[in-house]
């Protein structure tokens, strides 16, 4: 019999539809307005003490609090609405103090039968929630010439201990050091000490107008992993950062060779984010220099907050600030803020090494805060913008090293307890072990947020609605199964969305709308076809199925076609078009599934295995 | 056997199509090498600050408070509503930049402005993704191309491939002609654009091939008109539903996807010429005949079929 689909067919279908609404109902569910509680540090943890407490202020403070409960760590409180949201985070701030972390958050409501199969809502892009997104780029080259560095201050220790007298170590152009001796011997057995002790290295020997030179080169693989180490260093640091800010669903990510995208999604307070993570800051921690030491091995550097008091420092560092394992702010016997500092092995061993010889001279902590600007260049006529990238350095500690310093130490005489715990509180979070920039930066404020998914969601309906009238006005009754069939995948469209936890933005919304019109495409050219077959004088039964026959080809072709152009979007772009690729993608897989097997499914329902003469088509 | 479909002349005016799509495409590359497109923030990199007053704001108050707290180059607009002003500054990165215009604003203003958006694009992150966006493009034409080669023939790629220059190259002279902004919605638009087009394309390839082993008798430009009109209605009628759609989405989406729901409307405009006339076109002057579309083991088939 012609147009029956067997038993298993309609079954399937049946499946991947009840399947799909499954996973599209979450997104029914809106979220809930909701503050969540972490805490500082690990000693901190929220209980239900805490979260009694907190409940019970905000029940003396006149705020409707719609529940509240523990998970593994975090405590969440929801509210009705978002001004009892607002209200509540103040109190709560005061309540729990600082030793606690109080973020907005945006709370699922997914029903926990829903949860139970791993269903959830589509996530929202920053454009349609709100918050803050930041392009970050890391300065490689940068960290490998650090990196360097402090390999010449070792080597340098290293050759003093061993008696290996040298006359200077020069860094050359392309990346090595040069070191020059008076003797061969000398060179000799410094060569001998660097490949037994330095797997990193290729060392080499080399005699130029009587002298000779250790030349020291970094194998790649040692580059390599110093850029890998850069990298993850400096997302650690920025998840630290970020975790301090206490967002609830934060992201941060690396993006290609060198840059790490960094997504804030719902903050309100976007001006204390930028604040956070926009400081690029590094430590150096070195003597000053003995007056008199030559101007050679010798800097001058400037107070950061005291402009115009100047302190000669040597040239050679101590540490840096990635060998600063954890630094906290408190106040010392005398009630001055101070800056607790423990150092990892390391930096204990470098630090005890070099205070040994220098109790009672002084050591400075240089505050270098990577900058940069824009200029523009006339090249041939037209604007050419160049960045150029500098560094400002300034001290922030001078300080008499009182006995021999090892892991631990304190730096006291700063400015007052702001400065010194906002200094503890980037130490904390671990100095960066190579500079970064922002290259991009994006703020959304939480209303445009809202505005965009309203008005995102109204043009969705209406063009959905202008599609589902036309339909029915030009196809009939033919029109009406092709509706169904679009409004199923909408909803297989959600949900392979929510399963996929994709992101949906405001080019994506967009997405979804283009995915509506053009659905609706693969119906129109089966439908098409069927028409033709009837004009063709083709019974109406086989009519149908050679129209539903034919097209299938068509719609192949051209739909796989268009699959190619959202893939290549889709790697090509970034964020918010991403989104748009993605929401394009799935709904032309999806579309060739509804509009071919669902419309099928349903013309048979409707005309199969019966006589008929004519077609409402 | 085609007698209830009227079959259209399209292939009449074939000469009349090319010199309008010459024309079209001279103007278009004028205004471009003329005007040249007017680039957005996400490509020429810079800072932009979005700032919702209550009432409509007087654009020419704003840019004279900029000037007194030393934003000289501020370039003040509208953004979809008189209330709603962006101003693109082409500062360095500034984390308080946002903050800083809104008090510089606020100050003297009896109403509460609202910060809604700020972003920062480095010159260097604008330059790659002029240069990906382009790069994109071009490989997304070279897929398909393949793809069109493999699947039908390299004539009809080349007219696939045609088309879509075609209509890309009249997209963005659109843009350039009418000076409006060029961002990154409006690139996936426009490969949007390409997505949809060549859909278009492929549905009246499909037809002309079939044609071209059906009808044995005709000649090339009858099968032209046939498959043209036989299609006629599909394409018509999916080009609807599409401005439909996309109507809705440039009145009620607001300005952010403006440029996007323009770009597209342009472009399902001329997709659906250009897969009328110019893939036919191109296909009738590279002189594609039967012998092109039948593959061998498709022509011993048909022999095994006869009686």
């Amino acid at each position: 019999m012609l147009n029956r689909y067997p038993l298993w067919k309609n079954l399937l279908i049946l499946f991947v539809l009840v399947f799909g609404g499954l996973y599209a109902a979450p997104n029914l569910y809106p979220d809930d307005y909701a503050v969540q509680l972490t805490g500082s540090r690990d000693v901190f943890q929220v209980d239900q003490v805490l979260l009694d407490k907190v409940t019970a202020s905000l029940q003396r403070e006149g705020v409707t609090v719609k529940s509240s409960e523990l998970s593994k760590n975090a405590g969440l409180i929801r509210f009705p609405t978002g001004d009892d949201q607002l209200k509540a985070k103040d109190i709560i701030s005061k309540t729990v103090g600082d030793d606690y972390i109080v973020a907005l958050n945006l709370a699922p409501t997914t029903p926990s039968w829903l949860t139970a199969i791993g269903a959830g809502p589509m996530k929202l892009g920053l454009d349609l929630r709100g918050g803050v997104h930041f392009l970050l780029e890391v300065d490689l080259p940068k960290a490998v010439a650090q990196k360097l560095e402090n390999y010449a201050s070792e080597i340098k220790g290293r050759f003093r201990e061993e008696k290996l007298r040298y006359r200077k170590m020069d860094s050359l152009d392309n990346g090595a050091l040069a070191v020059k001796f008076t003797t061969a011997e000398y060179r000799d057995k410094s060569i001998e000490l660097l490949r037994k002790e330095y797997q990193e290295f290729t060392v080499s020997g080399e005699d130029r107008d009587g002298d000779f030179y250790t030349i020291i080169n970094l194998t790649e693989q040692a580059v390599r992993d110093i850029e890998t180490y850069a990298i993850k260093q400096n997302l650690t640091t920025l998840r630290n950062r970020v975790n301090e800010l206490g967002v609830a669903e934060p992201l941060v990510q690396r993006q290609g060779r060198n840059r790490i995208v960094v997504q804030l999604p719902g903050i309100q307070d976007t001006a204390a984010a930028k604040r956070i993570i926009g400081k690029t800051a590094t430590l150096e921690f070195r003597l000053e220099a003995k007056t008199a030491a030559s101007s050679a091995r010798t800097e001058v550097y400037e107070f950061r907050n005291d402009l115009g008091r100047k302190a000669t420092l040597e040239k050679d560092i101590i540490i840096k600030g990635d060998n600063v394992a954890n630094a906290q702010s408190s106040f010392d016997e005398n009630g001055q803020p101070q800056v607790n500092i423990t150092l990892d092995s390391k930096g204990g061993e470098l630090m005890a090494r070099t205070t040994k010889n220098a109790v009672q001279r002084r050591m400075a902590v240089l505050f270098v805060e990577d900058k940069e600007r824009t200029v523009y260049k006339n090249v041939g006529g037209e604007q050419v913008a160049e960045t150029i990238r500098y560094q400002e350095k300034g001290i922030i500690s001078l300080a008499t090293i009182q006995s021999v310093l090892g892991n631990q130490f304190r730096i006291t005489g700063l400015d007052g307890a702001g400065e010194s715990s906002e200094l503890a509180l980037l130490l904390r979070a671990g100095a960066l072990a190579a500079p970064i920039y922002f290259v991009e930066e994006r703020t959304v404020g939480p209303s445009l947020g809202a505005q965009n998914i309203e008005m995102g969601v109204m043009s969705v309906q209406i063009g959905l609605a202008l599609v589902l009238i036309f339909m029915i006005l030009y196809y009939r009754v033919f029109g009406l199964l092709a509706n169904i069939a679009l409004a199923f995948n909408l909803m297989l469209l959600i949900a392979v969305m929510s399963m996929l936890s994709a992101t949906l933005t405001l080019p994506g919304i967009a997405g979804i709308v283009l995915t509506v019109g053009m659905a609706v495409d693969a119906n129109v050219l089966i439908f098409a076809r069927i028409k033709e077959e009837l004009a063709n004088g083709l019974p109406p039964q086989s009519a149908i199925n050679s129209g539903f026959g034919r097209a299938f080809t068509t719609i192949l072709d051209a739909n796989i076609t268009t699959l190619l152009a959202a893939v290549i979007l889709f790697a090509m772009g970034t964020g918010p078009v991403k989104g748009f690729a993605i929401t394009l993608s799935v709904g032309i897989l999806t579309s060739m599934f509804t509009a071919i097997l669902v419309t099928r499914g349903l013309v048979n329902l409707t005309y199969g295995n019966r006589q008929l003469t004519k077609l409402s088509i | 056997m085609m007698s209830t479909y009227k079959i259209y002349n399209f292939m009449g005016l074939r000469k009349v199509a090319v010199l309008f799509s010459i024309i079209m495409l001279v103007v278009s590359i004028g205004a471009l090498a003329v005007n040249g497109l007017k680039f957005g923030l996400d490509f020429t990199g810079g800072s932009l600050v979005e700032i919702g007053y209550e009432q409509s704001a007087d654009l020419n108050k704003i840019r004279d408070q900029l000037k007194v707290v030393g934003y000289n180059d501020a370039v003040v607009q509208t953004f979809g509503s008189p209330t709603d002003i962006l101003i693109r500054l082409g500062q360095d990165h500034d984390p308080k930049l946002g903050d800083k215009v809104l008090a510089a604003l606020q100050d003297g203003e009896t109403q509460t402005l609202t910060l809604r958006r700020n972003e920062f694009v480095g010159a260097q992150v604008g330059e790659e993704l002029r240069e990906q966006g382009g790069l994109g493009m071009l490989l997304a034409l070279f897929m398909i191309m393949l793809y069109v080669a493999f699947r039908f023939q390299l004539k009809f790629s080349i007219g696939a491939v045609a088309a879509l220059a075609h209509d890309v190259l009249i997209v963005l002279g659109f843009f350039a002609l009418f000076k409006l902004d060029f961002d990154l919605t409006v690139l996936a638009a426009i490969l949007a654009v390409i997505g949809y087009s060549l859909n278009d394309t492929i549905v009246v390839s499909d037809r002309i091939r079939e044609n071209f082993r059906k009808m044995r008798k005709e000649s090339a430009i009858e099968i032209m008109n046939a498959s043209l009109s036989q299609t006629l209605g599909r394409t018509v009628v999916t080009s609807l539903t599409t401005l439909l759609v996309l109507v809705a989405l440039a009145v009620f989406g607001g300005e952010m996807i403006h440029g996007f729901a323009v770009a597209l409307l342009v472009g399902v405009f001329v997709g659906t010429y250009s897969s009328i006339y110019v893939a036919a076109n191109v296909l009738m002057a590279m002189n594609v005949c039967r012998e092109d579309l039948m593959p061998p083991e498709e022509k011993e088939q048909e022999i095994d079929d006869r009686p």
